[in-house]
């Protein structure tokens, strides 16, 4: 066999091995898929379902599809937001009912393959910023009525921004690989074994309430481990800290009493917590909306989550910073109080909190740098405010500052370096 | 003196000595004032917007952050939503203000229009020229109608104390301050509501008139007892998105 039949043999061999590769890729991307009727759907015209739709938009709220959905200032559900990534940014799509530019000539089967194949109605994979790959535990009943309600809305004419991804992240091909890897259609299905309140907690977790799309780590492909994987990550570009939903050093609740779970959820405040930072948009846009009913069920969900194998225990520094003590008296000690008690309902406790002694030291410096209120809600409507800090103090003073509180009053956390705070103020400007 | 006398002596001074560090150190805890007790108001829930605005919002001293306090409720609640809807830029007022709905802006935006709190004298800055001083004079008081450039005081007031419950005051503004809103108009950088009728007016300016502008305006005293009149004396001259009719 000459060098040159070998070659040509091996080339042929690379080129069938890749025709098999990309079919397998592209069987994957399908498979499973039901067909998709290309005409409109019973549900476009007709009688408008008015139980349907109410049902629907209490699901689209609990889900807060408006969030991503809506550009700041923008008319709801018309999209525009850019959704930053490490691989560029996603710009939301119109979810309005308008024909040229939103779902207008969508119909019910469409909108069920974006939930729940991550497919669009022209046959184009979706980024998983839009997170189907928990929405594809949403129900199919759910959907039609989710996707009910958002025919019932205004229709607005306002065209798509394109994504401005880098290469290869902008292509089709490169969005067929990692789904191949990483994207799997799935369907809830109830353990009979556990309570109903446990099975529709998994399924509002899991599923619509898209929790681990911020309460994971990603690897380097952006991808979670699934949708059950609630053990915490950084929020890639926004930089704060989605503490783990399972551990009880970070955000864990399973020694709480279930109804103060369903009271941070509703109101934003609790005794042993409050929201800040993304989670304010949670709980203002999404979860104050869901019922009690809903809310329990994630409680008794999260609060059955498995504890993770216990950390290395944390050290403080050993001489407490008198700078830090100095300019905790300056700054803080009007709310947090002497002993970093705080004051129930308006400012947290500091002593004995996880938020404070918590692994990450993130969600700290951006509250000290930002400031910030819970949100506004029903349950909450007035929230007391901190005010930001990152004009009048240095990365030195935050640092000096966020160390004496970690080990103050009882707390065991180790020291914040300037360096953690200088990452944290010009990363995210 | 014996030398155990000088002993004797030396310890009593040196518990002198102590017992004065001690006192001082006393003296030093009490003078840091005990913190204000917590209170279930409004001033307390805004310590957030005090932090930089200065206390009750009476303006920091650096010239930057305005004084909010005494504003009309329409403009500051105006403003409020602006920042929060992206018309205004400024990332820890837009993080601030992001998760809160409507109805409690208008009420923070009401609580600081109801503080009525003396202003300071104007900061002493760099004297006008005379032929600044009457270009300014000028356009504040008659605007330029070649260029559809009303008056200040047709909007905001003879007085420009503002007018009740949209037109702010531009009395007791730092001139930086005046200086960075007209340009930040001109480069589109702070927007209102639409029509933004103070975008047309910025644009319509040259940057040499801004300067007068904002440097006349800065030197002016605020009257005593000086709140935003309480209606349009005349009709305004701009539509303006920001003001309902």
């Amino acid at each position: 066999m000459t060098l040159g039949r070998a070659f040509v043999i091996g080339a042929i061999g690379a080129v069938v091995m890749l025709c098999i590769l990309a079919a397998l890729v592209a069987w994957l991307n399908v498979r499973g898929e039901d067909d998709v009727r290309t005409t409109a759907s019973a549900t476009t015209g007709g009688a408008v379902d008015a139980a349907l739709v109410a049902r629907g938009s209490a699901l689209i709220r609990g889900g807060d599809c408006q969030g991503c959905h809506t550009e700041r200032g923008g008319q709801p559900f018309a999209g525009g937001r850019a959704i930053a990534t490490p691989f560029g940014n996603v710009v939301s799509p119109n979810l309005t009912p308008d024909a040229r530019t939103g779902l207008g000539t969508w119909s019910a089967d469409d909108f069920w393959r974006a939930l729940h194949h991550g497919r669009s109605k022209d046959g184009r994979l979706l980024y998983p910023a839009f997170p189907y790959p928990n929405y594809t535990r949403v129900s199919r009943a759910d959907a039609d009525a989710m996707f009910a309600t958002l025919r019932s809305l205004a229709p607005i004419a306002k065209p798509n921004r394109p994504h401005t991804l880098a290469f290869p992240f902008d292509t089709q091909a490169a969005l067929a690989v990692w789904r191949a890897l990483f994207f799997r259609a799935a369907t809830h299905v109830d353990d009979p074994a556990r309570t109903p309140g446990w099975n529709r907690g998994a399924y509002l977790v899991e599923g619509l309430g898209h929790c681990n799309a911020c309460h994971s780590a990603r690897n380097a492909f952006g991808a979670t481990a699934g949708p059950l994987d609630l053990q915490g990550g950084l929020i890639p570009v926004q930089n704060w800290y989605a503490p783990s939903l399972a551990s009880p050093h970070e955000a864990g609740v399973a020694s709480w009493p279930t109804a103060e779970v369903v009271h941070l959820l509703k109101t934003g405040v609790a005794e042993r917590g409050f929201v800040m930072g993304p989670m304010s948009e949670v709980v203002g846009n999404g979860t104050q909306y869901l019922s009690g009913t809903d809310l329990a069920a994630m409680a008794e969900y999260l609060q059955a989550l498995p504890a993770p194998p216990e950390p290395a225990p944390q050290t403080a520094r050993a001489t407490p910073s008198e700078r830090g003590a100095a300019l905790y008296g300056d700054h803080c000690v009007a709310c947090h109080g002497e002993r970093g008690e705080g004051v129930p309902g308006a400012y947290p406790a500091l002593a004995g909190s996880r938020a404070v002694t918590m692994r990450s030291t993130a969600n700290l410096v951006h509250v000290v740098l930002e400031g910030g209120f819970p949100p506004s809600t029903a349950g909450n409507p007035r929230p007391f405010g901190m005010p930001p800090f990152a004009i009048v103090l240095s990365d030195a003073d935050v640092a000096e500052l966020l160390s004496f509180v970690r080990s103050s009053w009882g707390n065991q956390a180790p020291p914040v370096s300037a360096f953690d705070v200088s990452r944290a103020r010009n990363g995210n400007r | 003196m014996s030398h155990s006398g000088r002993l004797a002596t030396n310890t009593i001074g040196r518990i002198v000595a102590a017992g004065a560090i001690v006192a001082t150190l006393s003296i030093g805890v009490a003078a840091r004032a005990a913190p204000p007790a917590f209170e279930d108001t409004m001033a307390q829930r805004v310590l957030a917007c005090t932090g930089c605005h200065g206390a009750q919002g009476r303006a920091a001293a650096d010239g930057y952050y305005p004084r909010i306090a005494g504003k009309p409720a329409g403009y500051l609640a105006n403003q409020l939503l602006n920042f929060r809807d992206g018309r205004r830029q400024y990332a820890l007022m837009n993080g601030l203000v992001a998760p809160l709905d409507a109805a409690y802006l208008a009420e923070i935006a009401a609580h600081f229009a109801s503080l009525e709190l003396p202003y300071p004298p104007p900061a002493p800055g760099a004297a006008l020229t005379e032929e600044q001083r009457v270009l300014a004079e000028h356009l504040v008081r008659e605007g330029d109608a070649s260029r559809h450039v009303p008056a200040c005081t047709a909007c905001h007031g003879s007085a420009m104390t503002g007018t009740a419950p949209f037109v702010p005051g531009l009395l007791g503004l730092p001139r930086d301050y005046l200086n960075a809103q007209l340009g930040a108009w001109r480069t589109g950088k702070r927007q209102a509501q639409s029509p933004d009728c103070m975008a047309q007016v910025a644009l319509a300016l040259a940057p040499d008139e801004i300067g007068a502008v904002a440097a006349w305006l800065a030197a002016q005293p605020v009257p005593a007892g000086a709140r935003p009149a309480p209606a349009f004396a005349v009709k305004p001259p701009l539509p303006c998105g920001g003001v309902a009719p």
